[in-house]
């Protein structure tokens, strides 16, 4: 399997990422990389093996139903590019 | 409109009863002051990690085996990647491939009375995830306020096949939905505050045609009424466009309570391409059969259960067990009333439930569990009706006056108010032959074959009798009379 230019573009796009055409180029060399190395382990025969979701083979861990985070409002909205009655302000969008 | 089926599923967003976040330790209360209650994890600050909330997963546990679907031993947390600024991660912690639950279904009463039909809807799966925060559009100065309180908020997303046929069979879905996850303790339903919103997949297609329809989805509906009023307004909308000989496009659409239509949110080409793939940041969740076991000897007996002894042991029908089933307020108010009033009355207390108590709490705007009227009270004054000492309408009167505090017990009202029905039929013949001979008029209207002028004398004596007189001994008396 390999991308297209446009597959690439798309990605990028999806990802907002803004990439100039010699970008997307030379990141397709890397991605189609990537996949030959993919298509390299695929020949291997996982025939009866079991996929993994995570690379290592552990139960998710839980915890108790507690609230334990106190409000850190202020701290958090002192780093905060702007705030206003509390709120986050971020550049307008409507969809 | 004969000639076309309408096909609708429904995917639900049911807000879980956790006091914190599914993946944090901050709290879900609803109406806090804005972040106040977004913590590192639901900020996505750099380096921080989410913990799975044990409690959402015996939630998750508990919908799956309240509706006979599998509940998976080992599912996956997945990243729904998307760029909004209610969303700090850039994606939503979700499940895809492997959802919590799989399958199962729920059957519920659609309609009323004669009309009134069971129908069966299988869901899908259901899924762990997380909630977004929210986004204020108001004039921040051109600008957007995020509010992240709830982002994090624990969600059940519940979806169903295609299986419903109309909007009331929608609605009858979400009503049922909503008693079960009440039911069952795992959410507060309260759609105001976003509790529970329903999502329905809507299409059209010629009767008999095997293939479905394009669909279009209304986004978060989170009223009964809007539901079926916006599948109506859609159901129209798409029979009109297909007959003008245009084409349903795909699209994701929002319906305005105002002018009651949808309009078109996005369409197909530009829908998100959510590049799903599983969340490194957790571990496959593994639910092994003692933990189902433990949820399942913790689960009350459930409304299909619950349903099919009142139809079986109590002799109710369908309409009527399902009518008492719908919550279990209504359910544990029922069940008191029949432990005193007994089981050879239950069709009396499932009326007097369903009618008159169900009236008069809808005119004060009070629940169930609000009533002046204690389960107690009404079994006390429902026996009294079957024991002949009242008469039904004379028992309205009691009911009021237990309503209004006038009296401990139905006995105790009937004691002080002088109410207990005239049975002796020696008092009762002395107040036929007094209505007798004072309306002679009507006793020879009655004689001269007009059938009308005897419910005149009934209603002569029952007023003498200041409506206490037992109705039958008076129907039977002054039938004798007038026939001798």
């Amino acid at each position: 399997m390999s991308l297209t230019l446009e597959q690439v573009k798309r990605i990028a796009h999806l990802a907002r990422i803004e990439t100039n055409d010699a970008e997307a180029l030379s990141t397709q060399g890397h991605l189609n990389g990537i996949f030959q190395l993919i298509e390299q382990m695929q020949a291997v025969d996982t025939t009866g093996v079991e996929p993994m979701a995570h690379a290592q083979d552990l139960g998710q861990r839980l915890r108790d139903d507690a609230v334990s985070e106190p409000d850190r409002r202020k701290a958090y909205q002192a780093v905060a590019p702007e705030t206003e009655a509390g709120l986050y302000l971020v550049p307008k969008v409507i969809e | 409109m004969n000639q076309w089926e309408v096909v609708i599923g429904i995917e639900t967003h049911a807000q879980l009863a956790t006091v914190s976040k599914i993946f944090s330790g901050a709290s879900t209360a609803f109406g806090a002051e804005p972040n106040t209650q977004a913590c590192a994890v639901d900020l996505a600050l750099p380096g921080v990690l989410p913990v799975l909330n044990r409690k959402a997963v015996d939630c998750a546990i508990r919908f799956g085996l309240s509706i006979g679907a599998e509940v998976a031993p080992k599912s996956v947390f997945a990243r729904k990647n998307y760029f909004y600024p209610d969303l700090p991660k850039g994606y939503q912690i979700s499940q895809m491939d492997l959802p919590v639950v799989v399958g199962g279904s729920l059957t519920l009463q659609v309609g009323s009375g004669d009309k009134a039909y069971e129908k069966v809807v299988r869901l899908t799966r259901a899924h762990l995830e997380e909630d977004a925060g929210k986004s204020l559009h108001e004039d921040f100065h051109g600008k957007s306020g995020i509010d992240l309180n709830r982002a994090g908020t624990p969600l059940l997303e519940i979806v169903t096949e295609p299986d419903m046929r109309s909007s009331d069979e929608a609605v009858a879905y979400a009503k049922a939905l909503h008693g079960l996850v009440r039911w069952i303790g795992i959410c507060d339903g309260n759609m105001q505050e976003g509790s529970f919103r329903c999502d329905a997949n809507v299409s059209v297609r010629p009767k008999g045609q095997a293939e479905f329809g394009t669909r279009r989805e209304i986004k978060n509906l989170n009223s009964f009424r809007f539901l079926k009023e916006a599948i109506d307004y859609e159901v129209h909308w798409q029979i009109n466009e297909i007959e003008e000989g245009r084409r349903i496009q795909q699209a994701t659409v929002l319906f305005d309570p105002d002018t009651g239509e949808t309009r078109t949110m996005r369409t197909k080409e530009d829908a998100h391409d959510y590049r799903y793939f599983p969340d490194p940041d957790l571990l496959p969740l593994m639910i092994g059969a003692e933990w189902i076991e433990r949820i399942k000897g913790e689960l009350p007996e459930l409304p299909g259960q619950k349903r099919e002894r009142f139809t079986n042991v109590l002799g109710l029908s369908a309409y009527d067990a399902a009518t008492l089933t719908a919550s279990q307020e209504i359910a544990a108010y029922f069940e008191a009333v029949v432990a005193v009033a007994g089981q050879g009355n239950a069709k009396p207390c499932a009326n007097w439930v369903m009618v008159d108590l169900a009236a008069r709490l809808n005119k004060e705007g009070l629940e169930m569990a609000e009533s002046p009227v204690s389960a107690q009270q009404l079994g006390g004054l429902i026996l009294r009706i079957a024991d002949n000492t009242i008469s039904n309408n004379i028992a309205k009167k009691v009911f009021e006056a237990l309503w209004n505090g006038e009296g401990a017990t139905a006995d105790e009202v009937i004691d002080k108010q002088g109410l207990k029905q005239i049975t002796d039929s020696g008092a009762i013949e002395a107040l036929v032959d007094e209505v007798l001979a004072a309306n002679a008029a009507n006793v020879a209207e009655f004689k001269a074959g007009k059938e009308k002028a005897f419910n005149a004398l009934v209603g002569q004596v029952m007023k003498a009798a200041k409506g206490k007189a037992n109705p039958q001994q008076v129907n039977d008396l002054l039938k004798k009379k007038l026939a001798g």
